[in-house]
């Protein structure tokens, strides 16, 4: 079967200030149905420009991308986007933020309430239908980023750092939820992050990027099975081995940043 | 945080002491030909307001006011969204638009009383264009400051350019054109008077001036009073109506709870 994704040899170049730095040199990487994938790199590699490509915000300045077999061009629908800040709508509430994808769609009002009232129940967050975003936590307005993509189902979901700005125990939390819903439905999950744990927790494959320009280090396989513990997962003895396989790509990138 | 029964009642005592230090000033200190007094200047507005004189001039006031008001918003926020959305218009029009508001509007008054005549009318341009700029301005920079972030998230939900201007523009821009028209209000009502008391034959300001051509301060801080009233009152409503449409904005109180827990 073909690929749900094949990202073929992508760059893009961007103009700072009459100066041109390419962000990301001939990527490529391949996605299959129900497939969850995570992407680790050094700050500024590109990973948030990667995103931007595949869902179409950008065009590139070489190669292509092409999802269920066509080429991208231009914003596709059928590619949901959850950003690493929530940018929920401030003058809707939790459940209008939810039911937004759906009100653009055109679905009727009880059948998206019904389906928003769903997935809210299934990230705890019931009880808060009503509150508007600054009145929530910064996890439940992330839990309310991530279902309100899942509500219209799209066929691959981006995240980009969804977990980042949240404390230790929250992301873990939200790591579990997210697997949860997953295994649910198992649509195709592309995720960047910058933590190599939550990669592994996550995964079928880790891809590790190298520094700016980002181009694809190194791709392992997370032979753990699921469902996974993520509050135990990274005691066990594969664990371990994936990441110092890992860790060993990743860390000359991440020194060479530094520096 | 003050209560609103106890909030209401300093209020209304800073407002007698005010009234009472006038009224003890009134005769004993200086002359009241000078600054009339309180019970004057309520003997005054009672006598006004028994034989119904004060309300054909009041009528007239706010006609202008709000009508100007009314006319002024609708073109400042209709122009301010056409011109943020058509970026070589706004260059091209931008030196116009800068000289056209440096104009002191005073300056118009006289020449629109030449034009429209001393009714009603000269008032209402006046006022027009005094809310007109105000509303522009504002409501420009509030369609120019939409975060393109939250465009983008519809955008990739599928959105059509006019479902983003319905569920993210017009909505992020209220903020901005609720203060717009809210400091535009007491600017209306001062476009008003202004033009009455240059040449006109009826409303609140022809009668202050009237007054005070007699050297009546009685008459004239009487209808300086019911000017002040009218401002407050209006305050009052736009108040109300802007908590109402800014409901998901997070208080103040809010926000500094947050940042120290």
């Amino acid at each position: 079967m073909a690929q749900l994704l094949t990202v073929e040899g992508i760059s893009k170049e961007f103009n700072v200030r009459g100066k041109k730095v390419l962000a990301l040199d001939s990527l490529a990487l391949g996605m299959d149905h129900g497939e969850f994938v995570t992407v680790v790199g050094p700050s500024g590699c590109g990973k948030s420009t990667l995103l931007n490509l595949v869902v179409g915000l950008l065009p590139p300045s070489a190669g292509r991308i092409v999802f269920r077999g066509r080429a991208v061009n231009g914003i596709n629908p059928e590619i949901g986007y959850v950003t690493q800040k929530d940018n929920l709508l401030p003058w809707r509430t939790l459940i209008e933020n939810v039911e937004l994808s759906l009100e653009i769609r055109g679905v009727e009002k009880s059948v998206r309430r019904r389906r928003a009232e769903e997935l809210i129940d299934r990230v705890g967050l019931n009880g808060f239908e009503e509150h508007y975003p600054h009145e929530l936590s910064g996890g439940m307005r992330q839990r309310a980023n991530i279902i309100r993509t899942l509500i219209y189902d799209p066929e691959l979901i981006l995240m980009d750092e969804p977990f980042g700005p949240l404390d230790a125990q929250t992301r873990i939390v939200l790591q579990d939820q997210l697997l949860k819903l997953w295994s649910a439905n198992r649509k195709t999950i592309l995720f960047i992050t910058h933590d190599l744990i939550e990669a592994i927790t996550l995964a079928d494959r880790v891809i590790v990027m190298t520094s700016r320009p980002g181009r694809v280090k190194h791709i392992a396989a997370v032979p753990i099975p699921r469902p996974r513990d993520v509050y135990q997962i990274h005691t066990s003895r594969e664990f371990q081995e994936v990441y110092e396989r890992l860790w060993r790509e990743l860390r000359p990138e991440v020194i060479m940043t530094e520096v | 945080m003050i209560s609103r029964g106890r909030l209401f009642l300093y209020r209304l005592l800073f407002g007698l002491l005010l009234l009472a230090l006038w009224e003890l000033t009134s005769g004993r200190l200086i002359d009241p030909f000078w600054i009339s007094s309180p019970s004057r200047v309520s003997v005054y507005l009672w006598q006004v307001i028994s034989d119904g004189s004060i309300f054909g001039h009041l009528a007239i006031t706010l006609y202008e006011t709000f009508t100007g008001f009314f006319i002024g918003a609708l073109a400042g926020i209709s122009s301010g969204f056409v011109l943020a959305r058509r970026e070589t218009l706004a260059q091209i029009l931008d030196p116009y638009i800068v000289a056209f508001n440096g104009i002191p509007r005073i300056a118009l008054a006289p020449l629109f009383i030449i034009w429209f005549g001393i009714g009603p009318n000269s008032k209402v341009i006046l006022v027009v264009i005094v809310v007109f700029f105000l509303t522009f301005f504002n409501t420009f920079s509030g369609v120019k400051g939409v975060d393109i972030e939250l465009k983008n998230i519809l955008r990739v939900m599928g959105a059509s350019e006019r479902q983003i201007l319905f569920k993210v523009t017009i909505p992020s821009t209220i903020p901005w054109v609720t203060t717009g028209l809210k400091i535009s209000v007491p600017y209306a009502l001062v476009g008003a008077v202004v033009g009455e008391f240059i040449a006109a034959s009826k409303g609140l300001g022809y009668l202050i001036n009237y007054n005070t051509s007699l050297f009546s301060t009685t008459g004239a801080l009487g209808g300086i009073l019911v000017l002040a009233l009218v401002v407050v009152l209006c305050n009052e409503v736009i108040n109300r109506a802007e908590a109402y449409l800014l409901r998901w904005r997070p208080r103040e109180e809010v926000r500094t709870e947050r940042e120290l827990f």
